[in-house]
Order: C-alpha cells, then structure tokens, then sequence
C-alpha cells in the first residue's frame, strides 16, 4: 500500500472511533464550557480580556492533556499490534497528527465560541487573527503531545510520566501562543503576531518531522 | 602515554588554571566600567553566564550522544548520553542559583526579601532555565521507569531528541517574543554587544573554563559509567 492511503485509511478508523465513542469529544467540551462558567461567575465577571486570554489557553493546555496525549493508551496491546503489521511507522504517526489536529482545532474553535459569547463581552480586537493564532497554536499542541503520548505510553506510570514530560514541554509554546493571542485581542494589526504565527508553524513542521524520524524507533520492538 | 591521556590532562589543567584565574581575577580585579543598576555585581556575570554555555555544550553533547546511541545501538553512547543529561542538571541549577543571588541584588532591590518576586520574578528567560532543567529531570524519570535496559535506552535517547528539537528552538524565540528584564530580551541586544571590552579578558576564559571543566567531568563520569555497565553486563552473562 502506498503512504498516502495508508495514511488516509488510518485516519478513517481514527474518525470512525472518534465518531463512534461520542461521549469522549463531548466530554472534552463539557470541559471547556465548565471551566468559562465557573470562572465567570466566581469572579463575578470581573476578569480583564487579556486574563481571559490565559485562561483560555490553560483550557487548551488541560484539554489536550486528557485528549490528545491519551492517543496513544487508549487502544490496547493487540490493536496496536495489529496496525503495526499492517501499516508502516510513519504512516501511523502521521495520521495520528494530522487526526490530532484536527481533533484540537476542533475543539480550540468550539472554545473560542464560548469564549466569545460568555467571557470577552465583546471587547474584542481582531478575531480573525485571534482564530489564526488559536489553530495555529492548537497545532503545535497536539504535535507535541502525540509524540510525548506515545513515549509515555510505552511505560508503567503512564499517567504522572505524562504529566512530568508534557508540561515543560509545551508550556513554552503556550507562553509565544499566549503572546501572539495578547495581541489580537489588543487589536494590534497583522505583521505584530506575524512572527509568533510563523514560528508556530515552522514548529510543527520540526516536530512532525522529527516525529516521523523518531516514531519508529518507539515501537520495534 | 597514549595520545588521548595527554589530552584529558591538558584538559583538565587548563579546565583548573582558567577557572582559578577567572575567581581571581573576577573578584578582585578593578572593573573598567560599572553599568549604572549593576555596580560591583557585574562580577557575577563572569560565572553566572559561563554556566549556561557549559549547560548548552553539555545538552546538545547529550544529543548527540543520544542521536549516536540511535543509529547505532551502542549502549555506551546511551550512559555517555546520560551522564552529558546529569551535567546539563548539574549547570543548570548551578546557573539558576548564581541568577537568583544577582537577580535579589539588582531586580529585586527595591523589593522586601519576603516577596517572592525579588528572588524569582518569572523572568522568560529565567522561566526557560527552569524549563530545561525540568525536561532533563523527566528524562531521567523515563529512564527509572524502564527496568528493560535496551528499552530504557531507546525511549530516552527518543525523548532526549524530541525535547531538544521542541525546547531549544524556543529558547531564542521566547526571549525576543517575551519582553524580559535580562540582556538581550524583547528588544534588547545582547549584554556581550554593549559590555566593555575590558570584561572580554575575564569572561571569555572564564567561558572556556566552565565549558572544559564540564567536559572534564563528562569524561571522568562517562568513563566510570561505561566500565560500571561493562562489568553489570559480564555480571549478566
């Protein structure tokens, strides 16, 4: 089979289950939405936008924790096995990004709707920019946390070794995303958050590489 | 005396003689110019900044180590790797303790010693520090869980190179996106580009120093590593 089809196929069965097991994406949801009420109303509404910001990229940073670097624990031994032999490493690894971003950019944007109905009251610079920046940043995150999935997948304490490995790791990323989304939401035109947006993108291309480059070494074994 | 051994010792004696000197000679010689909020700690910036080229030297060493133990599966490179990982830890807190002294002297002046924030105010690049030495703290968890040696040795080299591809990019990114109270932050240019030529004869030796000495250490510790997983591997058989 050639690369692409492989990677498309897999990418079905990934939306398939997705689609099948509902309860996971609404869960991630319910999430979001709980998380906007209960700091709205403790706080009274009293928060500024930009704190607002934080907020929102805190959601994404707990939501794809408990999606997206679960990715790689939910299918048991035998099912992996199984892909294993039928698909090649990078195929796996590819599709598992491309699904995990979509998976993100999903949810980012559901998010973002909430947001801007019950948190930024609309004072609001640019959304559109604001709505580049989150997918873009929604990306990195699930880069990143594809590839931490499948390394703490292969230990016993997946759990806290999840926790211990992606928080540093994609902190960083937060803090730039953190930036740039400041600055939409400040109003301030285009070419300031260019360079953030370039970066975000330019990493994901390292990490998806690096990724295809390393994944195989994850599972022969 | 073969040709590597006279290597390490001129290592090691030029690692000691530039380290002497830069303590020497950076707390006692007159500095030739006194930034207005640093004063006489400036001194500091001949060992708290040659810290962080030694942790740099000895994260992209583990790397490399690490790339090396993936291509071709020799557990040697894989405790090299490790022990290159341990020095990273070990300049880095050492980096982070020097700017944590200098940072309560000069950004938190004007600050009560109670406050936090005049010993650790959430500067970016600080933050970063801190980052790093947590990523090698979660390398080394990796490497606990796996009992399987082979294992164990794959999925950390695996992570010791996803981390750097994903962490060292930022580490030049963040402080120029991040508006910060170091050098060579937000618009900053770097402290090396404004400071007087008069430092250059202390910092770069010192530089040269720290980064030899931690080179010193990698060999002597590599090399114990190496014969200890030698002999647990004839123990094994």
């Amino acid at each position: 089979m050639k690369a692409s089809s492989e990677i498309v196929a897999l990418l079905k069965k990934e939306l398939l289950l997705e689609w099948k097991q509902k309860y996971a994406l609404y869960g991630l949801l319910m999430y979001s939405l709980s998380m906007v009420f209960v700091i709205s109303i403790g706080l009274q509404n009293t928060l500024p936008p930009q704190a607002w910001n934080v907020v929102y990229w805190l959601i994404l940073l707990f939501v794809s924790v408990n999606s997206i670097a679960k990715s790689f624990m939910s299918e048991s031994e035998g099912q992996l096995l199984y892909i294993y032999n039928l698909a090649s490493a990078q195929s796996i690894i590819l599709a598992k990004l491309i699904y995990n971003c979509l998976l993100m950019s999903l949810i980012a944007v559901i998010t973002l709707l909430f947001f801007v109905f019950f948190a930024f009251n609309g004072n609001f610079g640019d959304l559109s920019q604001y709505l580049v920046v989150v997918i873009a940043g929604s990306w990195t995150f699930a880069a990143n946390m594809s590839m931490v999935s499948a390394i703490a997948a292969k230990a016993k304490q997946r759990t806290t070794l999840l926790a211990v490995l992606s928080f540093p790791l994609v902190i960083p990323q937060m803090l730039v995303c953190i930036s740039a989304s400041g600055k939409a939401i400040a109003g301030d035109p285009w070419a300031n958050s260019f360079g953030e947006i370039a970066f975000c993108i330019s990493f994901i291309v390292i990490i998806a590489s690096v990724s295809v480059i390393l994944f195989p070494f994850l599972w022969r074994d | 005396m073969k040709r590597k051994d006279i290597l390490r010792i001129v290592c090691m004696v030029l690692a000691f003689g530039l380290v002497i000197y830069t303590i020497v000679s950076g707390l006692s010689s007159t500095l030739p110019y006194q930034g207005p909020t640093n004063g006489q700690t400036s001194r500091n910036f001949f060992f708290h900044v040659p810290m962080w080229f030694a942790m740099m030297v000895m994260g992209y060493t583990s790397v490399v180590y690490s790339i090396k133990y993936l291509r071709k599966m020799d557990p040697r490179h894989d405790v090299l790797a490790a022990e290159a990982a341990r020095l990273t830890v070990l300049f880095g807190v050492l980096g982070l303790l020097t700017g944590i002294v200098w940072s309560r002297v000069t950004w938190g002046q004007a600050l009560d010693s109670t406050d936090p924030g005049a010993w650790w105010p959430w500067e970016p690049k600080q933050t970063m520090a801190l980052i790093c030495v947590l990523i090698y703290l979660g390398f080394f968890l990796i490497r606990s869980s796996f009992s399987d040696p082979v294992q164990r040795a794959k999925i950390s080299s695996v992570f010791n190179i996803f981390a750097a591809a994903s962490i060292y990019p930022l580490l030049y990114v963040i402080p120029k996106v991040l508006p910060g109270l170091h050098p060579n932050t937000g618009g900053d240019g770097s402290a090396l580009g404004t400071m007087s030529p008069g430092y250059y004869y202390i910092f770069w030796p010192a530089v040269l120093g720290f980064i030899l000495t931690a080179a010193w250490l990698l060999d002597l510790r590599g090399r114990i590593a190496v014969i200890n997983y030698e002999l647990n591997s004839i123990d094994d058989e």
